[in-house]
């Protein structure tokens, strides 16, 4: 094989509040012809930076300051912009995290496809786009000779995604950077993707690099793997080897997240009940019913997780719960009463006793106040404290979710993203509730992190016996920290039980879809997965229906 | 302190620094009118529009081509102390000009600071609360900003009087209307974050949610606004004046000088022009300021 990339000493800085930071500290990266690279580490490693690198690029605020990038023979680190812009977009190719946020939504995807190749001048305008139809066709979008005439909103996050990676192939790159392009989608929606992404390598027989955190999902398409961590290369190794034999703590760290798992103590109180929904309906205005006739039942110091796909309904009862969204039809008791179906109807004792955590801390937080005053509100609010007793309390807190004292004078901004969940965390303990919903607490966060704030999570509801309702689409997390498991499709519950029942098989077929899409670290995962029905039906981006 | 804020001040850039320096003077000259001025502010020194330092040339070919000389028409002027000349009346048109930025800036801020809390407090309410509050106050700022403000406030003037109480309560309602718009939609973002979702569902008052969580949010683009703001109320507040619903006279005050000496501009008499150079001066640094706060406040940065 030849070589195509050669990134030597690669320095990249970023420009902070007190200056210039290193973000990638003297990295040596090299790609052949038909390789997949796999740059793998928690965010702030710097594998993003040195996937756009690789198209001698880097976003505003950061500058290459040493180290040269070689591409098939040229350098880029002093090639002109004429020069640059003939590589990128045509020899080189670039797949975002967030097709949503990459598409011209005022473009049809067809034509946002021929744009490259048209301005590249490689092909005409209508062949470029008999060439779309065809690979919308390999990638299994549904009716690929009509849906490139579509807008970017009118077909499915999953879809886009594949019409992305396709863009990517319009002109037959190269060298395609694939940047986190799953991490935002369902698990079962991943399975599609990770299939056209596989098809797409092997047909261009192009090189690649595949940047994620998730080490099982990067498994299945890379040949080798680079481990990088604070902008240092942690450990490189080919897929198989790695998984094997991890030279590294870090490396073994990251493999063995999704094992772990706090234990469980029986509480005094365990067993009563305390949450109670009952043949729920709720529609937003358009009328369309997003939940038809839910019950679930959560008891003292338990966990129930709530399972489903995005759309399935899951977020929505939260706000049924909440009293953000008032129901149409049937009830929801609280210990024994029933909840008012708007918030601002119910006692601020009711109020204090049901708290919610959010998927992004980064919001669920005010920037403009301090933890302090972000802790403090609520025990003012709720239980009048003030002064010393007060500052104690969040101290106690602070303690509590394992944060220093001094952290009680920063800022949200001054945290880091695992740091703002416990916050969000210690806040809705502030209120002393007995029941925490839990909105996808750990999907915005790094593997390792997120493993932390599972344990956290159960460490103190065995301190505390508070009860959670655990929203997720992540399986790996449910089998960690819940005791039932509630699964929702489209906004019926199609599959309810405790979590050992409804694990092991035999599984409602929808279950079976959930749960055989959680990436496994095993490098022919998917090529086996793909080979049975389930596999050939998630390929398909066919969906499961509820039962009438 | 001092130290730090000098640190600080050399580190804007050049356009800023000159727009504080502007706007400094004028606040010495708002805080300290009465200590520099020569003379009182109403009394008059002289005969009408007597030309100033410009005019010290008294050699015979420049009499007879401009008119008097300096020294000539006033002994006061002749010992250096009327710089400027005089207006209309005679009066010193430095006292003017140091007594009018005090009036004029000073009921400029005033309406500002009442529009903006008009502004705001109903921008936050509407977006807080949406559904018909929102509607009901949303469609009365639309009628409101149907009309063309001047003309909106020389009707109300114009009938309600032209007492220097009904002024500031006429330009900041008519102002508020915009900062209405433009707070409703930046507490809009705010709203459905979920900090305040999370401080609604404990339970928290329409008053805290206002005040604690949506303000500081929404603090750098209204300050910004502020800034602006504040020169189009000046300039508003100069053509009134100037069309004679301002600020009344003997008041000293920008538009109004501009007014009463303009007429005469085509003989060559150029006095009107040193209030309207003191109005150009003041918005322009006021704008430098802003134009540097805006981009700060927008993340914007230049020094890659």
């Amino acid at each position: 094989m030849t070589r195509l990339l050669t990134m030597t000493n690669l320095v990249i800085e970023g420009f902070q509040k007190d200056g210039w930071t290193t973000i990638v500290n003297g990295v040596d990266v090299h790609v052949d012809r038909g390789e997949v690279l796999g740059l793998i580490g928690e965010s702030g490693a710097g594998k993003s930076t040195i996937g756009i690198a690789s198209m001698g690029y880097c976003r505003a605020g950061c500058r290459i300051v040493g180290g040269s990038i070689v591409f098939d023979g040229m350098e880029l680190t002093t090639a002109s912009r004429r020069a640059l812009r003939r590589i990128r977009g045509r020899r080189a190719s670039y797949v975002a995290q967030s097709a949503a946020a990459s598409f011209n939504p005022a473009h049809r995807l067809i034509r946002q496809y021929a744009e490259a190749p048209v301005r590249h001048g490689v092909l005409a305008r209508t062949e470029a786009e008999r060439n779309a139809r065809a690979i919308y066709r390999r990638f299994n979008l549904p009716d690929p000779d009509r849906i490139g005439g579509r807008f970017p909103h009118q077909v499915s996050g999953g879809q886009l995604q594949r019409a992305m990676v396709a863009m990517a192939m319009a002109c037959s790159p190269d060298l395609i950077v694939f940047d986190e392009p799953t991490t935002a989608l369902d698990v079962t929606t991943q399975i599609e993707v990770l299939a056209a992404i596989k098809d797409a390598i092997k047909d261009l027989n192009s090189a690649a690099m595949y940047i994620t955190h998730d080490l099982a999902v990067v498994s299945q398409v890379a040949d080798r793997i680079m481990v990088l961590r604070h902008g240092d290369l942690v450990e490189e190794g080919r897929t198989k080897f790695l998984l094997a034999s991890p030279r590294r703590s870090y490396t073994r760290a990251l493999l063995s997240v999704r094992k772990g798992g706090g234990e469980r103590v029986a509480h005094p109180e365990q067993g009563q009940r305390l949450l109670e929904v009952s043949d729920v309906t709720a529609a937003y205005v358009d009328g369309v019913p997003v939940l038809r006739q839910v019950s679930l039942e959560v008891t003292r110091s338990k966990t129930v997780a709530l399972v489903g796909e995005s759309g399935s309904g899951k977020s929505t009862l939260a706000r049924v719960i909440t009293g953000l969204l008032p129901q149409e039809a049937g009830h929801v008791l609280f210990d024994g009463q029933d909840l008012r179906p708007r918030f601002f109807e119910r006692s601020k004792e009711m109020l204090r006793r049901l708290q919610m955590i959010y998927q992004m801390p980064d919001v669920a937080l005010n920037p403009r106040q301090k933890v302090q005053e972000i802790l403090g509100r609520p025990l003012e609010f709720y239980f009048s404290m003030r002064g010393s007793k007060k500052q104690n309390r969040v101290r106690e807190l602070l303690e509590q979710i394992e944060l220093p004292d001094h952290y009680a004078s920063r800022y949200p901004s001054e945290l880091s993203g695992g740091e703002k969940q416990r916050i969000a965390i210690a806040r809705a303990l502030a209120a002393r509730p007995d029941l925490i919903i839990c909105d996808e607490v750990t999907s915005a966060l790094d593997q390792l992190v997120a493993a932390e704030i599972l344990k956290l999570l159960q460490r103190l509801q065995n301190e505390l016996g508070v009860s959670y309702l655990f929203i997720t689409h992540d399986l790996a997390t449910v089998k960690v920290i819940s005791d039932e498991i509630v699964v929702m499709l489209e906004g019926r519950v199609v599959e309810h039980g405790a979590t050992r029942e409804i694990l092991e098989p035999p599984h409602h077929e929808y279950t079976e879809m959930l749960l055989a899409s959680v990436p496994e670290m095993d490098p022919d995962w998917l090529d086996t997965l793909l080979a049975t029905r389930v596999g050939a039906l998630l390929r398909e981006g066919e969906r499961m229906h509820a039962p009438e | 302190m001092i130290a730090r804020l000098t640190r600080s001040f050399l580190k804007v850039p050049w356009s800023a620094q000159l727009g504080f320096v502007i706007i400094a003077l004028n606040v010495i000259a708002f805080v300290f009118a009465p200590v520099l001025a020569p003379y009182p502010e109403t009394q008059i020194i002289g005969r009408g529009w007597e030309p100033g330092f410009w005019a010290m040339d008294c050699s015979d070919e420049a009499v007879s081509q401009r008119g008097p000389c300096w020294s000539e028409l006033n002994t006061d002027r002749a010992k250096g102390k009327a710089w400027l000349g005089t207006d209309h009346l005679g009066r010193d048109l430095l006292t003017r000009v140091l007594y009018g930025a005090r009036n004029t800036i000073s009921i400029a801020l005033l309406i500002t600071g009442l529009s903006f809390f008009i502004g705001m407090t109903f921008g936050f309410l509407a977006a807080t609360m949406r559904g018909w509050v929102d509607q009901l106050v949303s469609r009365i700022v639309d009628i409101m900003m149907a009309y063309p403000t001047l003309i909106f406030a020389l009707i109300i003037l114009s009938v309600a009087g032209t007492s220097t109480l009904v002024l500031v309560l006429v330009i900041a309602i008519l102002d508020s209307t915009r900062v209405f718009r433009l707070s409703r939609a930046v507490a809009m973002d705010i709203v459905v974050t979920e900090y305040v979702e999370s401080a609604r569902l404990r339970g928290e008052g329409l008053l805290w949610l206002m005040r604690r969580e949506i303000l500081p949010n929404t603090l750098p683009p209204l300050i910004a606004e502020f800034g602006l703001r504040f020169c189009f109320v000046f300039l508003f507040l100069s053509a009134l004046s100037f069309l004679g619903l301002g600020l009344q006279p003997p008041m000293a005050d920008w538009g109004s000088m501009v007014k009463e000496n303009s007429g005469v501009i085509t003989f060559g008499v150029y006095n009107a022009l040193i209030p309207a150079f003191a109005i150009a001066f003041i918005t322009i640094g006021v704008n430098l300021v802003v134009d540097w706060f805006l981009r700060k406040a927008a993340g914007l940065r230049d020094e890659y």
